[in-house]
């Protein structure tokens, strides 16, 4: 990995310590965006759910469950669809400048999960759920990590075109059709928020575990300390 | 160093207008208005909405009846026309009989609620384009809207109009609408959400300027709202 990598001055101590630009900007802003978007989203869509809280017949109508309106957001549908279509265009948006960020800038590396990483996926699995010896880091993400990020990307990239599948069933009938229907195409789209509500789960549990630094360096790009070499 | 690149996140913060009740209405009214605006961009007026076999109808009886007050107006079949005004060659007031002299096309489309529910119906009735001609519609207006005898109302955009599927529709499932359908005549177009398919029409005028838009729209819902 081609990271700057600087000496800079601890303000208390006066040591010198190694720091990395680790997260660029776009990166960064794309991030803190998109946690405001998927909270958003996230809760108009459970609202939005509560007006036929069910993936069967309306008549007769079986209700899967009952989502309690204070974890909604939008107080009624017509509330919800507002902010559901508002925000999603700031989650695209979000979504095309990131992945176009990523991909001519090549910054892409840092978190694509490539074949190159499978035999370094056994060690940290031994090791995160199993208390194994910790694999040496030789790169900001570890093969898990990767895994766990290329596949929560995959996932909102899923969001999107599953939403459309059920918001444009006629313009995007061809959506639909890849989802296999316009009822799974609604299975989907709700089924997606449970998993990435299961990733960032997991995801602000390893960010408490990492620490200050770590955390840090999502707000200002700078990681202090890096536990990888760096050049 | 570290300080200025924090600076750097602070247009996140604008998304805070969200959260303040003064800005939240206006914010949201533009965010819906956009998608409306991005929706009208996604229509394709000779795309057409798939149809069905009759074995994968919806049987009449579990096809949901959902209306704002009533489920029977009182209509007067008799006594009923459409009253026809605005940018047209020919306005008055136009029988059940005057209508159905057009070709009766018969589709079996889904039809999509707002709620998250559908149901694949089968309806029968003229083509709207077609009664647009037969009273002489300036099909430059921008909008068609209808009046019913609930009080419901609605605006549909020209270009939806003027799709092959958008249907006058006075069947369904081959038989004569029923009260809690939308009797004598109601609108059938599967290109759109459910509360566009106004019910009980008793008046239809094509203009480019609104007073209202429609029942739910005027509180809150989408206006566009395409399929």
């Amino acid at each position: 990995m081609s990271t700057p990598t600087v000496n800079i001055e601890d303000e208390k101590t006066g040591e010198t310590i190694d720091a990395v630009y680790e997260h660029p900007f776009i990166v960064r802003l794309c991030h803190w965006v998109n946690v405001v978007a998927l909270f958003v989203m996230m809760g108009s869509g459970l609202q939005i759910f509560r007006a036929f809280p069910s993936f069967g017949a309306k008549i007769p109508q079986k209700d899967l469950l009952h989502w309690p309106k204070a974890f909604a957001i939008g107080g009624w549908l017509g509330g919800a669809l507002q902010w559901h279509l508002t925000f999603m265009w700031i989650y695209i948006a979000t979504g095309l400048l990131y992945l176009g960020y990523q991909i001519f800038s090549g910054n892409y590396r840092q978190v694509l999960f490539t074949p190159r990483d499978i035999p370094g996926v056994w060690p940290m699995v031994r090791h995160y759920f199993f208390f194994g010896p910790k694999p040496a880091a030789s790169e900001p993400y570890n093969p898990l990590q990767k895994h766990a990020y290329t596949s929560v990307i995959g996932l909102g990239v899923l969001s999107v075109l599953t939403g459309f599948a059920v918001w444009k069933p006629i313009q995007f009938s061809w959506l639909g059709w890849m989802m296999g229907g316009f009822h799974l195409a609604r299975v989907w789209h709700f089924l997606i928020m449970w998993v990435m509500l299961a990733f960032i789960f997991g995801h602000l549990v390893m960010v408490v575990l990492h620490g200050w630094n770590n955390f840090v360096s999502m707000l200002t790009g700078w990681k202090k300390e890096p536990e990888y070499p760096t050049q | 160093m570290n300080r200025r690149e924090l600076l750097k996140l602070t247009p996140i913060v604008a998304l805070g207008a969200f959260a303040i009740p003064k800005f939240q209405k206006p914010l949201l009214k533009a965010g819906l208005g956009f998608s409306d605006l991005m929706s009208a961009g996604f229509f394709r007026p000779g795309h057409l909405a798939r149809t069905f076999s009759d074995s994968e109808l919806t049987p009449f009886s579990q096809f949901p009846v959902n209306d704002y007050d009533v489920d029977d107006p009182g209509v007067e079949f008799d006594k009923w026309t459409l009253t026809v005004s605005g940018s047209v060659a020919k306005p008055g007031n136009y029988t059940l009989d005057q209508i159905q002299t057009l070709p009766k096309y018969r589709q079996n489309t889904r039809h999509v609620c707002v709620e998250g529910w559908d149901v694949i119906g089968r309806f029968g009735g003229a083509r709207l384009s077609d009664f647009l001609k037969m009273i002489g519609a300036d099909t430059t207006a921008r909008f068609v809207t209808v009046e019913c005898a609930d009080d419901y109302y609605e605006t549909i955009d020209m270009a939806s109009a003027l799709h092959p599927q958008t249907l006058l529709c006075y069947e369904m499932y081959d038989q004569p609408l029923t009260p809690e359908h939308g009797a004598p005549l109601r609108l059938a177009m599967p290109t759109k959400i459910g509360y566009k398919q106004a019910k009980y029409l008793t008046d239809l005028k094509v203009t480019s300027v609104l007073q209202r838009v429609g029942y739910w729209e005027d509180q809150g819902y989408s206006y566009f709202y395409g399929l």
